[in-house]
């Protein structure tokens, strides 16, 4: 991956000033090139990484395996994109083995959940069937652990 | 017989080291931002920690071979031909050791007789001159130079060269001055060791951190090398593995051998977990080394322009995580600067004289320490250094 790439996928609140120390460039290099992975789609928006358990968010995410049938011409792809432009959805995938779309849902509640795959999901004319699951604790986000371990202290000097 | 007389001579004549009185004055204050550690800041990659505690669970706790455990031995040949180019017969011409720092130590006590001259270049690693004198050798320390980033020129060795000079160590990339050597300058030290059959030390421990696509050449793999080349790396810096205290010495049979006699008595082998933690780091860790290597570049990159533009010069060093700048623009000797940088703005660094005289007017400042805690203390630096001047200033009309 790119390195200035690299950097925002992880801290993409770096000011321009310090990537550009990073990347021994200047900062309106940097921006010039940030512009132009925006424009190009290459950078799609910039998201916080949150821990429900401190956030004490009420949301509540579901995992649903998703079978369905394929089409002559299009093969998964228009009932997938129907799927994902759900608002409760936060995430569609095409998966291989057992089922064929791995959806997250976050919604309000479990009611606010099963009402969106009893009405929305399951009715959909393709799908044969779901197999929902909740989540009950998160361990790590995105690359984030979300309980550290506490931190070994180093040597404040060492050779 | 007093205390101080029960002490062996050669011991007694050992300083103490100019990082530990400063390590005591860290100590006792807070919240202070170190660039003083010689230690990755990240934590062992969880596979290797993994594969310690697999290692415990399937009760592997007893002895290993003095030499090492025979697949570790394997792994650490096949990976020294691999990306230094140089072949190494696993059973008997690798020595798993306590670290690279006892490895030293093996390979001097092996190598001298009383009063054999070792050539090192300098600043060089805390424990190089101390360790020549604890094997009853004489330290020759050759100085190096900012003008000439900090490398070691055959020229400046030729200077040093008597007839009883036996070993020539070296340390590329550099702890404390980030200095790498080029395939040519190393061609032009070996052709030098050949002329006057020295024996080389090379402690690679930081091979693997070098940057902006330079290759990093060991002086092993030169024609005519091997033979008289003694090989050490180890797993600290590139797996950030320190605390497992893991390092190896690749050589000739015959000088292995005599190596593992005195490893065999003093140590008798490595702690086997951590042994088998270090096979996990050759088997499984080179994607986490090309991780930590590009962290390493950025936060160099960052660090060399703030002391560029704050007035402190440094040159961008190409390997391990140290930057060497300048300080004499200050007008403070490294020790003060260090001291007064301590106590005004809680940021520590190493004077440049902890690591031999020729580091004076100089400061070491690792980068292995998170982005955030460097730039807060860039911020606080230059903040030192303008005071600083302003300082020098009065002082100059006041006269």
């Amino acid at each position: 991956m790119d390195a200035l790439l690299e950097l925002l996928s992880h801290h993409a609140r770096t000011s321009l000033e310090d990537l550009a120390r990073e990347l021994n460039s200047t900062p309106a290099a940097v921006e010039q090139r940030i512009q132009e992975l925006e424009a190009d789609g290459s950078i799609r928006g910039y998201q916080a990484i949150l821990d429900p358990q401190k956030t004490q968010s009420d949301l509540v995410t579901s995992i649903i395996e998703v079978k369905i049938a394929p089409e002559r011409g299009g093969g998964f792809d228009r009932l997938a994109q129907r799927i994902a432009k759900f608002d409760q959805v936060e995430s569609c995938y095409l998966m291989s083995g057992g089922y064929d779309l791995l959806v997250i849902v976050e919604g309000a509640s479990l009611q606010e959940i099963s009402q969106f795959i009893a009405e929305k999901l399951s009715t959909i004319k393709g799908i044969l069937s779901t197999a929902t699951h909740f989540r009950l604790k998160s361990y790590k986000e995105k690359g984030t652990l979300l309980i550290q371990d506490p931190r070994a202290n180093r040597l404040p000097v060492a050779p | 017989m007093s205390q101080q007389e029960k002490i062996a001579r050669h011991v007694a004549g050992i300083g103490r080291s100019g990082i530990r009185d400063f390590f005591e004055i860290v100590q006792s204050m807070e919240d202070v931002i170190s660039l003083g550690i010689g230690e990755p800041d990240f934590d062992t990659p969880w596979h290797i920690r993994e594969a310690a505690i697999y290692s415990l669970e399937q009760g592997r706790t007893g002895y290993s071979s003095n030499l090492g455990t025979p697949e570790l031995r394997q792994a650490i040949a096949d990976y020294v031909a691999k990306h230094y180019g140089v072949s190494y017969e696993g059973r008997t011409e690798v020595l798993v050791t306590v670290g690279v720092s006892e490895a030293i130590d093996l390979a001097l006590r092996a190598l001298l007789n009383p009063g054999d001259e070792v050539l090192y270049h300098e600043p060089c690693y805390v424990s190089y001159n101390p360790s020549v004198a604890l094997a009853h050798g004489v330290p020759v320390s050759i100085p190096t130079h900012s003008e000439d980033e900090f490398r070691l020129t055959a020229t400046e060795l030729a200077k040093k060269i008597t007839p009883k000079s036996k070993v020539l160590m070296l340390n590329f990339p550099c702890n404390p001055t980030g200095a790498t050597q080029t395939e040519e300058e190393l061609r032009q030290l070996a052709a030098l060791c050949v002329e006057h059959d020295l024996v080389v030390i090379t402690d690679e421990i930081y091979s693997e951190l070098v940057y902006s696509g330079s290759r990093h050449v060991s002086i092993a793999a030169l024609p005519g090398m091997r033979e008289r080349t003694i090989f050490l790396h180890g797993f600290s810096k590139a797996f950030a593995m320190t605390g497992f205290r893991i390092g190896y010495a690749c050589a000739p049979v015959e000088l292995i051998e005599a190596m593992m006699k005195i490893h065999q008595y003093g140590i008798l082998c490595a702690p086997v977990t951590a042994q088998d933690a270090a096979l996990e780091a050759l088997q499984n860790g080179a994607r986490d080394v090309r991780h930590m290597r590009r962290e390493y570049e950025m936060r160099r990159n960052f660090i060399v322009r703030s002391l560029n533009e704050m007035g402190l010069e440094c040159f961008r060093p190409q390997g391990a995580f140290y930057v060497f700048p300048d300080i004499r623009s200050t007008g403070l000797a490294s020790p003060e600067f260090s001291l007064r940088l301590l106590r005004a703005k809680n940021v520590a660094v190493v004077p440049g004289t902890a690591f031999g005289p020729s580091g004076a007017g100089f400061i070491r400042c690792s980068y292995a320490t998170g982005l955030p805690e460097i730039k807060e203390a860039m911020g606080r630096l230059a903040e030192f250094v303008v005071e600083t001047a302003g300082a020098r200033q009065r002082e100059r009309v006041s006269a």
